[in-house]
């Protein structure tokens, strides 16, 4: 399938004139449908009375200010909304485009500087800190997941499971054997990237969909035996007191060999924080530095390869098994460093950490970062994360805002908010790409 | 022997279920190739509104359980397919034309929203419903162990198979099922030979939602609680079968769902009811290795 299905182009009319009654209409059948979806789930609420017994209470008033609002925001929409995309359309590409793509550039380097002076300008601002650690965890499960599925092609709906391995390998290591965390995280890695072995075997046939289904049961089915395998893991109890990080051998505490003491600072407990921002730091650097030189070697070639076109892969050669098994290992192996860095930074693990939704967040860090593009990633971890915490506030309706905005993002920018590529091989000047070119992210019609 | 036979009966109830909501999946994926995730969620509003819909008809005094089963799920399958009608409106359509996993990443939040939607809608705690139907037959007397078939077993399995029945007829013989085989070979080609395609994939969404409030309704019945979080499980169950049974064949839903239920109910059984879950995706990938495009699905012709 080489050529594009042609986007159809929605038709304007040949003078956008306002159309008041259709507009209307239309927005009147929106009201209707909401109406539809809204009278039995919003209108009326169910809940426990007294006796156990279900009791219904009538909420017309929030249903009516609901369609209301759809009403409004469809007539908006079929109004004024129209008028604006036209001249969003007319003027807004050009001068975005040459922004975004001089941008880029520099954009890389300045979120790499603020990245390291972060912990220097928010040092009394613990919550910030935990923030950025997350966020930065986050980006190194993407960074991670992106040899999967951004150059290898493969779809992976269960890369929790190698972030749970990791975890769980670390807690039981450095609780067992007493060994350090400098110890432990290869060999977390290591581990991680058997399970990746393991899962890669069975799905070396399978293409697409089934890939998809086959990794999200691997997923669960290491969730579930987290969860019930109570003699190793502690079941849904979970392991507590995995035992701490120290700075080469320095612990963070208050006593006279400790941290602290020792290059002669005030013990405090943010010295931890700050350590462990740097460590996460560093550890996604090295995740993202690995990954831009794998590109350049012969494997990293094969896995583009191989998500161009796995046909032509086995014509000129290339061991797709071997390729295949060593995407998943390697991605499978970085989920395992950033699941030892969780359990080390948590001090606490238990399988509700490892849930399919934290699947579904890295991969949608993944693919609305861009496919394959490595400051996506770190953008869209940021915005996703960080936007998640600006909700706060809003407690039960965060999840809410946080799915909607997910579905926005992916129908407004479906090539993700990093739309430019680096071609792994260029001819001469080295210049950048659009995502449109690239197999994961081509326009396809289903066969 | 009486106490497989047991397990075989509730196996194939539970199968029903699974399979009904594996219907909805495999035709979306049929038709548009697409995993909808959302879908699992579309199952869970189903039940949600067949709760709400026969509270409501119990409050204004319609008490012959009979009919106020049937007008549920009427009211459950109508309000169910919009919900469908507007997903598919909102979060698939505008992304008919991008790549492949745009439409993956628009379900995974749908189905955040969803979920979220009905927890703060109806708050978070599991919503109990005393048994409706009651009663039952005793086939074997066993020694010491009875064989039981219960009403509201034999009201799923025989909702199931008149729904499949009527659902095969409608794919076989109706304009629309013309329509939307049409545009499972080839949506180009469909388009050009003037079929309406959004309009057959907005109808997809419509007949897998309303399938999956029926779905909805039996699980209710049959389980007695929901709560927001049973599209998950369920929709991956369900996927599974779909996957298994050969995804984009209607047979092949049935057959994996029952498989499933199947799976799930013997293992719970004669092994650990922890690790039912486990031997169903345990299963389904070892099928996978031997048949990797499922049961009854065809193999994936690729051309140069």
């Amino acid at each position: 399938m080489s050529e594009r299905a042609p986007v159809p182009q929605q038709s304007e009319p040949a003078e956008m004139r306002l159309d008041l009654p259709a507009a209307v209409k239309e927005a009147a059948i929106a009201a209707l449908v909401a109406f539809g979806l809204f009278v039995l789930m919003i209108g009326i609420r169910t809940d426990q009375g007294p006796t156990g017994a279900l009791v219904l209470t009538t909420r017309f008033g929030v249903l009516a200010a609901i369609v209301a609002a759809v009403f409004v925001a469809a007539l908006l929409r079929a109004t004024l909304w129209r008028e604006a995309a036209v001249l969003i359309r007319h003027f807004v590409p050009a001068t975005v485009k040459t922004a975004t793509s001089g941008a880029s550039g520099y954009a890389a380097v300045a979120f790499l500087i603020f990245a390291l002076i972060v912990p220097v300008i928010f040092y009394s601002n613990r919550y910030l800190l935990d923030l950025g650690i997350l966020i930065l965890t986050y980006t190194m499960l993407g960074f991670g997941l992106n040899i999967v599925v951004g150059l290898a092609g493969l779809l992976d709906l269960g890369y929790v499971a190698f972030y749970a391995v990791g975890a769980y390998s670390y807690a039981l290591i450095a609780q067992t054997f007493g060994l350090s965390f400098w110890i432990c995280l290869p060999l977390a890695g290591i581990l991680a990237a058997f399970a990746g072995i393991l899962l890669g075997f069975p799905v070396l046939r399978l293409r697409g969909d089934y890939l998809a289904i086959v990794t999200l049961g691997f997923g669960e089915i290491i969730r579930l035996i987290l969860l019930n395998w109570q003699s190793l893991t502690g079941g849904p109890n979970g392991i507590s007191a995995v035992p701490r990080p120290s700075f080469f051998g320095l612990p963070f505490n208050s006593s006279d060999g400790g941290f602290a003491a020792t290059f002669g600072l005030h013990y405090s407990p943010t010295h931890r924080v700050v350590f462990l921002y740097y460590l996460i730091l560093a550890l996604a650097l090295l995740t993202n530095w690995v990954t831009l030189r794998l590109r350049r070697l012969p494997i990293g070639r094969a896995w583009e390869a191989l998500r161009e076109d796995e046909i032509a892969c086995r014509a000129l050669g290339i061991n797709t098994t071997m390729t295949k098994l060593t995407a998943f290992a390697m991605g499978a192996m970085f989920g395992g460093f950033a699941g030892a860095f969780f359990a080390t930074r948590q001090g606490f693990i238990s399988p509700e950490s490892f849930t399919f939704g934290e699947s579904a967040l890295v991969l949608a860090i993944v693919v609305l970062g861009g496919m394959g593009s490595q400051l996506g990633v770190a953008v869209a971890a940021t915005v996703m994360l960080g936007g998640f915490e600006l909700f706060r506030e809003f407690d039960q309706y965060r999840m809410l805002v946080f799915g909607a905005a997910m579905v926005a993002i992916v129908i407004y920018r479906p090539r993700g908010l990093v739309s430019t590529r680096s071609p792994s091989v260029s001819l001469r000047a080295h210049k950048d790409i659009s995502a449109a070119i690239v197999s994961e992210a081509r326009t396809e019609t289903p066969a | 022997m009486e106490y497989f036979v047991q397990q075989l009966i509730n196996g194939i109830t539970l199968g029903s279920i699974y399979g009904l909501i594996a219907i909805g999946y495999t035709m979306v994926y049929g038709i548009i190739g697409m995993i909808n995730f959302a879908h699992g969620d579309i199952f869970m509003v189903g039940a949600f509104l067949a709760l709400i819909a026969f509270l409501v008809l119990v409050a204004i005094g319609v008490t012959a359980i009979p009919l106020a089963l049937f007008l549920v799920l009427l009211v459950a399958m109508a309000l169910t397919a919009l919900y469908g009608w507007a997903v598919e409106r909102i979060a698939y359509r505008p992304l008919r034309h991008s790549f492949r996993l745009a439409p993956l990443i628009s379900a995974i939040g749908m189905s955040i929203v969803l979920q979220n939607y009905v927890q703060v809608a109806q708050g978070a705690r599991v919503k109990p419903l005393p048994p409706l139907v009651q009663g039952g037959y005793t086939l074997i007397e066993g020694n010491d162990f009875a064989v039981r078939l219960s009403n509201i077993q034999i009201i799923v399995v025989v909702t199931t198979l008149l729904l499949m029945a009527g659902f095969s007829f409608l794919v076989a013989r109706t304009r629309l099922g013309r329509n939307m085989r049409a545009c499972e070979q080839d949506l180009k080609m469909a388009a050009l030979l003037g079929i309406n395609v959004d309009r057959t994939i907005s109808l997809t969404f419509v007949i897998g939602a309303a399938l999956a409030a029926v779905a909805g309704l039996m699980f209710l019945l049959y389980y007695g609680v929901v709560d927001f979080f049973i599209g998950f499980l369920a929709g991956v169950k369900a996927f599974t079968a779909a996957v298994l049974g050969g995804i984009g064949s209607l047979p092949g839903a049935m057959i994996g769902g029952i498989l499933i239920g199947l799976i799930e109910t013997m293992w719970s059984a004669y092994f650990s009811i922890e690790y039912k879950d486990v031997a169903a995706f345990a299963i389904l990938i070892v099928v996978l290795i031997f048949l990797p495009t499922g049961i009854l699905g065809r193999p994936e012709v690729e051309k140069v």
